[in-house]
């Protein structure tokens, strides 16, 4: 497949490999943000090619990782309702809620439908309008735009059984929060490609400045992340620090401006709280006042619904970066993609659940 | 969640006022919103994301990138050889 298949030339990968290890005299720790990477480097093995000078920390771009349990919650709660028909996409009904997930709700006898686009959650509702039909709205800014025209679509279409559980998250505040971290040992970042697609790198440059930190925009094959790696150890091996495009054929400084309108149009900026991380200001998308009636957080009685995070998972620290999924007491033995503690594990850009996928460990 | 693959526009339509495509995956095909996309044609390549197109792959940029990335391959295949 073109655009895919010469990104992931063995060739082209170890040459990258040897250029770094020429290029790196001393150590590296950098963070690749979004878990679709942490994905392909796993996959790959690109972390085994790499010189043990450069260390790859996993970050928190994974959408369905940093869901918190609540929402999790009121997922399920709205999903038991007798009248509803719960469309979310997969890799959320396998994730543990405080006492069940929404593949028991299903089993039981709920109306839960994995879809692959908000749109087919439109249709269902266009279909079957003696139901309320509710789409769980998780995800980055690459995910906003869709789902913000599907409640644009709905309002257009005067669909009055359409709502939305919406937990949209952003990246530039998380990473914000990360590197104000006294114990962050990141030194450069792999901005997440598909988010900079659709925002633009612009709102890098700002992070960059602020914590003094290289950032190159990497894209999500095996060659696209070596390059990026080789871009970050250049610029830090040479002491500059600036904002560089490696996946410049999807992405523009400015992003993709009609996509920016419809989030603008639909959500506006909110207060967030991260599974595992904790509340962050500004770090979440929610509708705007004028779409309350396509929330499913107001049509339902959900306003009340709290939870603690169970205490022997330690995803809060391998979001940060600051500890591997390797290092966790229950991973590959309590915890497995079949019967997991917590989020990294379940969905596919966790990177739990890539350790446990691609790495042969003795458990 | 972010995961967004590049596929071929093979046709497109306006239908009950959006932009809709038919766009190919390798072997197979899937409908494609261009909302996003407005300058995007029938031929190009999109990357696409949950059911909508969210940038035209920029020919260009992809093809400089790719000849970079493979003459550093094909120089490090050579013994010896110097960068």
């Amino acid at each position: 497949m073109k655009y895919i298949d010469e990104y992931r030339d063995e060739q082209i990968v170890r040459a990258l490999a040897d250029r770094i290890a020429r290029r790196v005299t001393r150590s590296w720790s950098l963070m690749e943000i979004c878990g679709g990477q942490t994905h392909t480097i796993m996959r790959y093995g690109l972390d085994e090619l790499l010189p043990e000078t450069v260390r790859l920390v996993h970050g928190p771009g994974c959408p369905v990782c940093v869901t918190p349990l609540e929402v999790v919650d009121k997922a399920i709660a709205i999903a038991s309702t007798p009248d509803v028909t719960f469309a979310s996409y997969g890799d959320m009904l396998r994730v543990p809620g405080s006492r069940s997930d929404l593949f028991r709700v299903k089993a039981a006898g709920g109306d839960v439908r994995i879809v692959y686009s908000p749109m087919e959650a439109l249709k269902l509702a266009r279909a079957l309008p003696q139901r309320r039909v509710v789409f769980f709205a998780i995800g980055f800014e690459t995910t906003a735009p869709p789902n913000a025209m599907a409640v644009w679509e709905a309002r257009r279409l005067g669909l009055t059984n359409f709502s939305m559980l919406v937990s949209h998250v952003l990246v530039p505040p998380a990473l914000h929060l990360l590197m104000n971290s006294p114990d962050t040992q990141v030194q450069g970042l792999i901005a997440p490609g598909h988010v900079c697609t659709v925002v633009g790198y612009r709102p890098y440059e700002e992070l960059c400045r602020d914590h003094g930190v290289p950032v190159v925009v990497g894209g999500f094959e095996p060659a696209d992340l070596m390059e990026a790696v080789l871009m970050l150890v250049a610029q830090l091996e040479e002491g500059r620090c600036a904002v560089e495009n490696q996946y410049s054929r999807s992405v523009s400084r400015e992003g993709n401006l009609p996509a920016q309108r419809i989030v603008e149009q639909v959500f506006e900026v909110c207060d967030r709280k991260w599974r595992g991380i904790g509340g962050i200001p500004r770090s979440g998308l929610a509708l705007r006042p004028e779409f309350a009636d396509y929330d499913a957080e107001r049509v339902f009685p959900v306003a009340g619904v709290t939870a603690e995070e169970p205490p022997e998972c330690i995803s809060a620290l391998v979001l940060q970066g600051l500890k591997r999924p390797t290092d966790c007491p229950v991973f590959g033995a309590r915890c497995t993609p079949e019967n997991p503690m917590g989020a990294p594990m379940v969905s596919a850009e966790g990177a739990c659940a890539a350790y446990y996928r691609y790495r042969r460990i003795a458990c | 969640m972010c995961l967004a693959v590049p596929g071929k526009i093979l046709e497109a339509e306006e239908r009950d006022g959006n932009r809709i495509a038919k766009v190919q995956f390798g072997g197979i095909t899937r409908e494609t919103l261009l909302n996003f996309v407005p300058e995007a044609q029938v031929g190009d390549y999109v990357i696409v994301h949950v059911g909508f197109a969210i940038s035209r792959v920029d020919e260009e940029e992809a093809r400089k990138t790719y000849e970079a990335l493979e003459s550093l391959g094909l120089l490090e295949g050579e013994p010896g050889a110097d960068l």
